[in-house]
């Protein structure tokens, strides 16, 4: 009688392993979640009544537009989403610029400008992050100074594009600065100033060959940086410091 | 015929323009001669210089976006505001120079002023030896002037933030005003509304912003 109930039991347990090790071996079979979009936002500076720095015979706020447009379609064609925060010659505030790149859950912002070489050097690449100090785990974050949370991120991206493009042959230089369509934006931010021509030179067509040359670079940095976010644990939803 | 009383008011009239005439036919006289008592007593002698002194200047260069000191012995008066003045004019002097590493026209009379404004910390009063927030009051045919550029307009800010602090080290935090009033950017670019850290500013080894 009890063999019997020993029996019985011991039937009971080995069921009981048997459903656990299906139901393991089903989770491990299971299709991973999914990975988070790689997002980037392309801010193409001034806009509207705004004309930016002057550039020969061409705007600041077109140049950069132009800019925006070839980056765009150089990072779809390498499979990355991208955001744009504004299409045309329109005018976008820089409260407007943040949120648009805020919504997007970036793991990149872009925040493109254009400016003359003033002294001596030739053609360079300016990059910038924000001069605000770096915050971390606040529970509310000010709006006009997000990106405190995000300085390292910044810093880390801006040592890609530095890489990437100094690996191409440009003349990089890296800084900090005040800039309110970046310190709001709550993602790894890099403003980025390309200085194409020298003041006194009015020729454009080296300026096109510079623009492509540097758009490369730029489309070459994010796709490593999208390659690099196996570093944060892979899931870029979850990009904060 | 002219009635009495009438010939009595022109009588009047007449002898108050001329002792008024008189009047004022001295006066001139006499103010001519004050005129030249004044440039008589004109000092022969140059007035006295303040002696030299050893200033720093963090001068920008767009080439390599950096800051470097320059130590230079200038002229400075006693008095901080007017001292943070003398600075920061040779400072654009030198950006207004032709071969400027950090081009900016302008130079010295860019620099309308500059308020030192005791900062009150803890809530409490402010003391002599409290930290001080700089005002510096830019004209406005310096901010038009001045070439449009994220690169060239933060140098510019930059350096007159370490400049000031390098030199009154009680200066810890700078405001941009132009023409007294508040302005968003310097030239398209760089905040002009923010508070800056001057302290902050400040570059470290390398010197690179």
């Amino acid at each position: 009688m009890a063999g019997k109930h020993h029996r019985r039991s011991l039937s009971g347990s080995f069921a009981a392993l048997l459903t656990l090790f299906a139901f393991l071996h089903a989770s491990a079979q299971a299709p991973p979640a999914p990975m988070p979009k790689f997002v980037v936002v392309l801010d193409a500076a001034h806009g509207g009544d705004d004309p930016g720095a002057r550039l020969g015979n061409q705007s600041e706020k077109d140049y950069t537009l132009a800019l925006s447009v070839k980056l765009r379609s150089l990072l779809m064609a390498r499979g990355i989403s991208v955001v744009t925060t504004r299409e045309s010659g329109t005018d976008v505030d820089a409260d407007r610029r943040a949120e648009i790149a805020n919504r997007a859950n970036a793991a990149a912002c872009l925040n493109l400008h254009a400016a003359l070489v003033y002294s001596k050097g030739g053609p360079a690449v300016h990059l910038f992050i924000s001069s605000l100090p770096p915050a971390t785990n606040a529970t509310f974050v000010p709006w006009r100074t997000a990106q405190s949370e995000w300085i390292r991120r910044s810093t880390e991206l801006a040592g890609v594009l530095n890489s990437a493009l100094t690996h191409a042959g440009i003349t990089v230089t890296l800084g900090q600065t005040a800039l309110p369509a970046i310190d709001s934006m709550a993602c790894p931010a890099v403003a980025i100033e390309i200085a194409p021509q020298h003041q006194t030179d009015e020729s454009s067509k080296d300026d096109e060959g510079f623009e492509a040359q540097v758009a490369e670079a730029l489309a070459a940095a994010l796709v490593e940086w999208r390659a690099d976010g196996g570093q944060f644990g892979g899931q870029f939803g979850d990009r904060r410091p | 015929m002219i009635p009495r009383h009438q010939t009595v008011l022109f009588v009047i009239l007449l002898l108050a323009s001329v002792i008024m005439g008189a009047v004022l036919w001295n006066q001139l006289r006499r103010a001519h001669e004050r005129l030249l008592r004044g440039q008589d007593a004109a000092p022969t002698q140059a007035p006295l210089v303040a002696p030299a002194e050893q200033a720093t200047l963090m001068v920008a260069n767009d080439a390599d976006n950096s800051v470097e000191p320059r130590i230079l012995a200038l002229p400075l008066p006693q008095n901080p505001e007017a001292r943070a003045r003398a600075v920061l004019g040779k400072l654009l002097d030198l950006y207004a120079a032709p071969d400027a590493g950090h081009p900016v026209p302008g130079g010295a009379s860019s620099i309308a002023q500059v308020f030192l404004v005791p900062i009150a910390e803890g809530g409490g009063k402010a003391s002599p030896t409290s930290p001080q927030l700089a005002v510096v009051n830019l004209t406005s045919a310096f901010a038009a002037g001045h070439p449009s550029g994220l690169e060239t307009e933060t140098l510019t800010i930059l350096s007159i933030c370490a400049t000031l602090n390098a030199n009154l080290p009680r200066v810890t935090q700078v405001r941009f005003l132009v023409d007294g009033q508040m302005r968003a950017t310097l030239a398209g670019h760089a905040d002009l509304t923010r508070t800056y850290l001057a302290a902050e500013m400040v570059p470290t080894e390398g010197a690179h912003p």
